[in-house]
């Protein structure tokens, strides 16, 4: 055969090879093929040719098993003992290799780390975390982010791959990469920072001291919805771990600008940053005094009013954190109006763990003084908590919750037209609380004294039984004492049988 | 006589009988009465030593009360004093720690105008936040209806054909309209699109290629003698004007006599024509960035 002839069927063999591989790309781009591709033993396949001699049929190899890794745990797992993670790292290492090569084995890594913890140890075992940041420190923003993102899935599981990822270097490198002008390099490395913040205060120490909170503070008005979402996400894990890293993050002059995107049209970027407002609240009475100084809580309320369901947690929760620290700040929340907002959350909400954090919230707003008790009980909260406590469906979470609130604020409240309905509808132990107060009350109050009888309470007080010597039993004679003892018998059960028992006795004249 | 005396003994001795029987009673008759008269004069006597000394512990007694009670009497009135003192004392320190408490620990009017400020602070953000997002929605709104109208205004483009004409009114004219559609405005106020077959470059690009002047390369424009004839001799030097070749150009010694007959050397070659037309080709090729 001549030259010609012989080298044909090189040419024919490595056109076979790079439509094989690129059909298979391309089905593996869609979920329904992988079982398919996975039983035909497509693994096997794919191996050799990463090492191929063309640099086209390499790059669409490993994006193949990329797409196929990503789908399913079985498959990366199958990459992981198929020995190929070494080969990618030497390769991604290498500087020779081209772009594309390099941004499809760093999507391979990430395909296969994202699914347990310990696929990413496998990945970290192989030497992966120094070819990662040495793509890091390469020109192509592509590159930078397919390295950024894997090492993102990487440090996400757990604190010790968090540990690992930071002691390889990689911070410094992410914060670099933050100031580059690209969008998406920056949502990723944003993102990467947020998952190795967020597992312990000092990997969230590591992350500050490399100086990343003024960049991130920077990208916060940034147009790009997304980035802005990993950039809030990122803040709150620093700002949650203790003081001085939220103090930080408060000094870094955030406030008032992270406010403005409390009005931002997408629902997550609004949620992270109130989020990041809960995570800085939490810590001191001062950092909640800032928030408050700033307006924040208005912003807050207004924006549980804005949203619905799942979202309005962290918003709940920080009114919740504000209000436990000093009733000035309780105070602050009440004139913010955050009562009636709270109330419409809790009549609106569905899920238990929301109307289980509302009710907390409640019950530290109205705990500090009877001022703060009544502007609670003005808003017609006591039957909706009741309700809560007494229902058999809500979860025990939730039950427990209503009942502190309501007994916290029962013992400082004074109004009384909201705590007559209670005394018809509520069980001993809140009972006992309510019975209590108007014990309070009534000695001093004429008015509220007809108020009582004229409207019934007297009359089911006298129903209610309780044994002799405890502690309802005094407060119900408290009561009984401030009122004349006519009063008394003529409500007392019973009354009318023993009236009509002395017709019995009664000797007409 | 001797009866008379022995009588008179007899009597005698009677007598001294009698007087011998109540002698015992008479002494002891005459010690009661001393000695109840001696007792009489020692109780005389001891009631006045009594009296003399009752009356010196009168006096003394007296002074030791009347100091006492005058000690006591200072003591009461201190007593009472200080309990005076005390109780304006403690009206003084009443008003201070209510004035301190209100005005240091727990301010009530400082509470209530922080509260109104706060108030009004909220009020503010509130309004802010308000106007900011409405801003951003105009943005927004905005945006789209510009992609719209672009939109609208290459569908027009495209179909520029269906433009009405005074002969044939076209579809969006039609005659029992009172006035034109807008699709028939938008087709009246947009250029039409003039699809060119052919991969031509935009007129004004060949227009500007066309027209483009003669930039001659430096390798043109100079002489090549350029570096000889660029010296001009000066007018009043007697000296001649050429510059000394050896010192300047070459720094060997000439021997002439073997350089006779022969030209110089040219210090100017060709040059390599790389970079001539560098930037000033029309296509892109090769221009790395």
């Amino acid at each position: 055969m001549s030259q010609r002839q012989i080298l044909q069927v090189f040419e024919q063999y490595q056109k076979a090879r790079t439509q094989f591989v690129q059909t298979v790309a391309d089905l593996a781009a869609r979920p329904q093929n992988t079982e398919t591709l996975q039983n035909a033993g497509v693994m096997s396949l794919l191996r050799p040719l990463l090492l191929d001699a063309v640099p086209t049929i390499q790059q669409t190899a490993a994006l193949a098993l990329g797409r196929l890794a990503n789908y399913n745990d079985d498959l990366a797992e199958a990459v992981v003992k198929g020995d190929i993670l070494p080969q990618l790292v030497y390769s991604l290492a290498e500087q020779n290799t081209q772009r594309f090569y390099k941004k499809a084995a760093a999507f391979v890594l990430r395909a296969v780390a994202k699914h347990s913890p310990e696929l990413a140890q496998a990945v970290v075992d192989c030497g992966a975390l120094d070819a990662l940041v040495i793509s890091l420190e390469e020109f192509d923003p592509g590159v930078k982010e397919a390295a950024a993102w894997a090492i993102s899935y990487i440090a996400r599981h757990n604190a010790q791959l968090s540990q690992a990822v930071v002691d390889a270097g990689v911070v410094p490198l992410l914060v670099l990469c933050i100031q580059e002008p690209e969008i998406a390099l920056k949502r990723v490395a944003a993102s990467a920072l947020s998952d190795i913040a967020k597992h312990s205060p000092e990997l969230a120490q590591t992350v500050v001291d490399t100086g990343a909170i003024a960049h991130l503070a920077q990208m916060i008005l940034n147009p790009d919805a997304k980035l802005k979402r990993q950039v809030f996400s990122a803040l709150s894990q620093i700002a949650k771990h203790s003081v001085d890293v939220a103090e930080m993050v408060v000094e870094a002059e955030i406030f008032p600008a992270a406010l403005v995107c409390l009005k931002d049209p997408d629902e997550y970027v609004r949620k992270n940053v109130t989020t990041l407002i809960r995570e800085i609240t939490k810590h001191t009475p001062e950092l909640s005094q800032i928030i408050v100084n700033v307006g924040g809580v208005a912003a807050v309320i207004d924006y549980l009013g804005d949203s619905k369901g799942n979202v309005r947690l962290p918003g709940i929760m920080m009114l919740g954190y504000v209000a436990t620290h000093s009733e000035n700040l309780a105070m602050a929340v009440i004139v913010s109006k955050g009562v009636p907002q709270l109330a419409i959350c809790l009549e609106e909400e569905q899920e238990d763990h929301i109307k289980a954090a509302t009710a907390w919230a409640f019950g530290q707003i109205g705990r500090h003084t009877p001022e703060h008790a009544k502007a609670v009980a003005v808003a017609n909260v006591f039957p909706k908590l009741l309700n809560l406590y007494l229902d058999t469906e809500s979860s025990e979470d939730l039950q427990v919750k209503a009942k502190k609130a309501l007994k916290s604020i029962l013992q400082k409240c004074t109004y009384l037209p909201a705590l007559e309905p209670l005394l018809y509808e509520a069980p001993s132990n809140i009972l006992k609380h309510v019975i209590c107060q108007f014990s309070k009350v009534l000695p001093h109050d004429s008015k509220a004294r007809r108020l009582f009888v004229t409207s019934g309470g007297l009359k089911k007080v006298q129903e209610i039984k309780a044994e002799p010597g405890s502690a309802i039993q005094e407060y119900i004679n408290a009561i009984n004492n401030c009122y004349p003892e006519e009063i008394v018998r003529y409500y007392s059960p019973g009354y009318s049988e023993t009236l009509l028992e002395r017709i019995d006795t009664y000797q007409p004249m | 006589n001797m009866a008379t005396l022995e009588k008179l003994y007899k009597q005698v001795e009677n007598i001294k009988a009698i007087a011998e029987e109540n002698r015992q009673k008479e002494n002891e008759a005459a010690v009661r009465i001393q000695s109840w008269f001696r007792g009489c004069q020692v109780r005389a006597y001891v009631s006045l030593l009594h009296k003399n000394a009752t009356s010196i512990q009168k006096i003394w007694h007296g002074l030791t009360a009347r100091a006492l009670f005058r000690q006591r009497v200072k003591t009461a009135y201190f007593i009472t004093k200080m309990n005076f003192y005390n109780k304006m004392a403690v009206k003084i320190q009443q008003r201070w720690r209510g004035y301190y408490v209100r005005k240091y620990v727990h301010d009530y009017y400082a509470r209530k105008r922080y509260l109104e400020g706060l108030t009004r602070k909220n009020k503010h953000i509130r309004r802010d936040l308000e106007e900011v997002a409405e801003l951003q929605w105009k943005e927004r709104e905005r945006i789209t209806l510009e992609k719209q109208e672009k939109e609208k205004n290459i569908q027009a483009q495209r179909l520029h054909f269906l433009l009405s004409t005074k002969q044939c009114l076209g579809v969006f004219n039609l005659p029992f309209r009172t006035e034109p559609d807008e699709t028939e405005l938008r087709l009246r106020k947009v250029r039409p699109l003039l699809v060119r077959s052919g991969p031509f470059r935009p007129a004004l690009e060949v227009q500007q290629q066309r027209h483009r002047p003669l930039e001659p390369s430096l390798h043109i424009i100079t002489s090549i003698t350029a570096l000889e004839e660029q010296y001009e001799g000066l007018m009043h030097t007697s000296t001649p004007f050429e510059q000394v070749a050896y010192g300047t150009k070459h720094f060997r010694e000439e021997h002439k006599e073997y350089l006779k007959g022969k030209k110089p050397f040219k210090t100017v070659f060709t040059t390599c024509h790389v970079f001539d037309k560098f930037g000033r080709l029309y296509s892109s090729a090769g221009n790395i960035v």
